[in-house]
């Protein structure tokens, strides 16, 4: 193929003086980028075929290699911007829809940095969470709205019942659904055991179990996607609980692809497909094309699992997100999955992820509010997801009014992803979103464990801080508690849709 | 500053305050006059600043013992007769008169105040699930929808009076020491802000409930916004409104008893509850903590919780606010300070702090001389 007429993204800067030509980056880059020049015998790199994920950099034993982004200028434009016109010159090239990996990118105002937290000063103390309980302690799952003292029969137990179909979480973050096919095993196991460890969840995405995940399956959440990818009674019942994926925040209302020369032989076993061919997920389930229709479904598989597991639906947030929830409650879901427009993928179109859905926060705050109009808050859990970036976005969503939240793109972070957006690819040099087994062996499940649980432990440590400086000493106190939060820089629509005041005004 | 514009403030805004508090309760339910409860509060008098007090009695109105009785200050002119409208549209009006005042020199704003002993007319009550529910519907919407109009007490044989002033001042306005009881509850009030309004005082209160507390709830915001999925509507914006509500929808719409209902709102830790050895009380505490999240108060809190047939002092799951109680014969006495139990009652068989988040309770029994005690069990 004739060379692209785009320039390259990034320039590789290697500083020969410092170049020992052991060849390390030439025989790791999983994009080719670096090759040995035979003319010279030097070590030389090819810029257009650089995706910025800084393997060879972060590998680089002399520190030899900087990756910049290329200061190469076009014409400033303020609306014929650099990535529009690479955008069009690719298609005309290829014909093809632009795929990207990860969460939007665009700058939208992101509500997160426009909301402030309180603290107590004088009139109640702050709680140090050194010296006091600190309780994040979360349950996920359908309740009742109150506790009939003539109906408890303490043997036969609807307590029991009600309790069993309660997801326990010992901090609100439970890891997004990444299924295996987007990403190795390897980072599967890691997350999965993190979950485990940490006493919270972990989500199997449409990719089905994979059997050496069998041990992590009393701590996972699986999926049912418009693929039904590895769905069997046994996938259900091994399970926690159960998640019907209506939609994505990175692609909604569009449908999956994970292309035949992926499906390898252990993603067709755990997919239940035949080995190389496509696994291709519709955009809608073909038996719900409508609200009624989703409860049969709900009801299908709470009848397979005997009532005894929460069965969630997960939604893209969209325009309607309140009502489509409200619907979603009286469905039957046990909790209700909402994934803002900053939600990661493996791969969408870049025209659906940049531009198709509402931001995560104003989601969280129309469909609490919905709900509790109702009266049928109590019912359900609110499981927010979506660029959590910190443990204060968690703390602001949580205020907001989410029972937990879904990482993904974080956790990802946490085992060596630097968001270069080609998860698409499959030749991610970190060896996690990829089936290359020369890759994927670079991602240590046990390390990547470790830092998982790493990253909980730090953002549960800052959630009680905060929580302590509030004055609050249970995470349940703070939940929709949105007395907590003020908005700063926000016109008044904004702050009556987020239902919070503006910094400055007191209670 | 203008009247109005004080009234304004408080009842938009919420305020926080530190303050005193003070119960007595007679076990036997033997009457006893109102000034032991004020010379018991007056001895806190550093824990209040002049902008509030109240005391409530219990068994005040032997002779209307089955008549509800609304309490209502107006402070515009032309809302009493609205509001006079509104109640004789809903109930036979028994007997009403200007609750009895003396002039203190010091009070000022003081608005019209009155009271009304009431029966449910017959077209109402034939179609009611609980009379209950009818007059909290009733002080809901004469607090929401007639401005001037605030009613401060709505239960039967028993009655709330609060104001603007030190708690001495208060008493010898309403005469307290006139009238008898078998329980009383009593506030001193130091709020973190100047305000002027009346029905901001306390003890505050809803049917047979009235509530003092000291304390700041850090939790209001859910605790606010889950109590208007009940019905109730924060119309004071104070914490001790939302203190009340809970009381009235966990112990007489969920008929939580007293335990349980302390369970939910001081929710024992976590750890507590694994610790728990009976698994029956272990299965309940946690099933009630999973249901009632909402509902649990956090930051801290003293507070005293009265009704015809119990009294309540409890703190918050960290003690972070003073209570101590004692008691002596067939009495119980539960305040912020020692000081304020050895005044009226200087040698206690016994004083103790009740620890953080495990209440006093106090269950009356009957007694045939002033009526029924009601039951919310």
């Amino acid at each position: 193929m004739a060379k692209s007429k785009n320039i390259s993204d990034f320039v590789i800067e290697r500083d020969q003086n410092r170049c020992i030509k052991c060849h390390a980056c030439v025989r790791v880059c999983a994009n080719d980028v670096h090759f040995k020049d035979d003319a010279t015998s030097e070590v030389a790199s090819d810029d257009s075929k650089c995706v910025g994920c800084h393997f060879c950099e972060d590998l680089c034993p002399t520190g030899a290699l900087v990756i910049r982004k290329n200061p190469s200028e076009t014409r400033e434009n303020a609306h014929w911007k650099k990535e529009y016109i690479y955008r069009i010159v690719r298609q005309a090239e290829t014909g093809g829809i632009v795929l990207t990996g990860m969460g939007c990118d665009r700058p939208y105002k992101n509500y997160f940095d426009h909301i402030l937290l309180n603290a107590a000063q004088v009139t109640n103390p702050s709680i140090d969470p050194l010296r006091e309980p600190m309780e994040l302690k979360t349950f996920i799952g359908r309740k009742i709205d109150a506790v009939n003292l003539d109906d408890l029969n303490w043997k036969t137990t609807s307590i029991d019942e009600i309790m069993s179909g309660l997801l326990e979480l010992e901090v609100p973050i439970m890891f997004s659904a990444m299924s295996f096919g987007s990403i190795s095993l390897n980072a599967c196991k890691a997350i999965a055991e993190a979950a485990k460890l940490c006493g919270t969840y972990w989500n199997t995405g449409e990719g089905g179990l994979h059997q050496s995940l069998y041990p992590y399956a009393d701590r996972a959440i699986v999926q049912i996607a418009s693929g039904r990818f590895g769905v069997s009674s046994e996938y259900l019942s091994r399970a926690a609980a159960v998640e019907i994926k209506i939609g994505q925040g990175a692609k909604p209302g569009i449908g999956g692809h994970l292309p035949g020369e992926k499906v390898s032989q252990e993603i067709s076993l755990t997919r239940m497909i035949p080995q190389g061919s496509d696994a291709i997920s519709p955009a809608p389930h073909h038996d719900i094309y409508s609200i009624e229709d989703l409860r049969q479904l709900i009801f299908a598989i709470k009848e397979t699992v005997d009532y005894k597991k929460p069965v969630g639906v997960k939604i893209a947030a969209v325009h309607n997100v309140a009502p489509i929830a409200s619907g979603i409650v009286r469905a039957g879901a046990d909790f209700i999955t909402i994934d803002g427009v900053r939600g990661g993928t493996g791969a969408a179109p870049v025209v659906i992820r940049d531009n198709v859905g509402i931001p995560i926060e104003i989601a969280i705050a129309v469909v609490d509010q919905r709900l509790r109009d109702e009266g049928i808050r109590n019912q359900i859990s609110i499981v927010a997801a979506g660029g959590f970036r910190t443990s204060s976005d968690i703390i602001k969503a949580i205020t907001l009014g989410a029972d937990a939240v879904y990482i993904g793109t974080s956790a990802l972070i946490a085992l060596g992803c630097h968001v270069c957006q080609k998860c698409y690819t499959g030749k991610c040099n970190w060896g996690i979103a990829t089936q290359d087994p020369y890759l994927t062996r670079r991602l240590n499940p046990e390390i990547g464990t470790k830092r998982l649980c790493n990253l909980l432990r730090a953002w549960s440590l800052e959630m009680k801080e905060m929580l302590g400086g509030m004055g609050i000493n249970a995470i349940e106190s703070l939940r929709g508690n949105r007395e907590q939060l003020r908005g700063i820089d926000l016109s008044e629509i904004e702050l009556k849709i987020l239902g919070i005041k503006h910094a400055g005004e007191s209670w | 500053m203008e009247y109005e514009q004080l009234k304004l403030i408080e009842k938009s805004v919420k305020i926080p305050s530190g303050c005193g508090v003070a119960g007595i309760v007679n076990k036997n339910a033997n009457r006893f006059s109102g000034e032991m409860i004020v010379s018991s509060i007056c001895m806190m008098k550093d824990r209040g600043n002049g902008l509030g007090a109240g005391y409530a009695g219990y068994g005040i109105y032997p002779e209307f013992s089955d008549k509800w009785c609304l309490h209502v200050m107006y402070d515009k002119t032309g809302e009493k007769e609205k509001v006079e409208e509104f109640l004789e549209a809903r109930f036979n009006i028994v007997e009403q008169e200007p609750i009895p005042v003396r002039k203190v020199k010091s009070l000022s704003f003081i608005p019209v105040l009155h009271r009304y002993f009431l029966d449910i007319k017959n077209k109402f009550s034939d179609n009611l699930t609980s009379e209950e529910d009818f007059i909290l519907e009733t002080v809901m919407k004469i607090n929401r929808n007639f401005d001037g109009a605030c009613v401060f007490s709505s239960g039967k044989n028993m009655g709330i009076f609060k104001g603007v002033g030190h708690p001495d001042e208060i008493a010898e306005f309403y005469n307290i020491h006139n009238y008898k009881g078998y329980t009383w509850i009593a506030h001193n009030r130091f709020p973190t802000n100047t305000v002027g309004w009346w029905g901001g005082a306390h003890p505050f209160g809803i049917l047979d409930w009235a509530c003092v507390h000291n304390g700041e709830i850090s939790s209001y915001g859910i605790n606010r916004r889950y109590l208007e999925n009940a019905g109730y509507y924060c119309t004071f914006y104070t914490d001790t409104e939302v203190i009340t509500y809970l009381f009235d929808l966990l112990c007489r719409r969920h008929k939580l008893n007293f335990e349980m209902c302390s369970y939910v709102l001081a929710s024992p830790f976590w750890e507590e509850i694994e610790r728990e050895t009976d698994v029956k009380k272990k299965k309940l505490m946690k099933f009630l903590r999973i249901i009632y999240a909402s509902a649990m108060l956090n930051g801290p809190f003293a507070i005293i919780v009265a009704n015809s047939s119990v009294l309540i002092g409890m703190n918050d799951r960290l003690k972070l606010r003073p209570l101590v109680a004692a008691s002596k014969d067939d009495f119980v006495f539960v305040a912020s300070e020692e000081s304020a139990i050895r005044k009226i009652c200087p040698h206690p068989e016994r004083v103790w702090m009740p620890e953080a988040g495990k209440p006093i309770i106090v269950h009356l029994q009957e007694n045939k001389n002033y009526g029924e005690i009601k039951k919310y069990k």
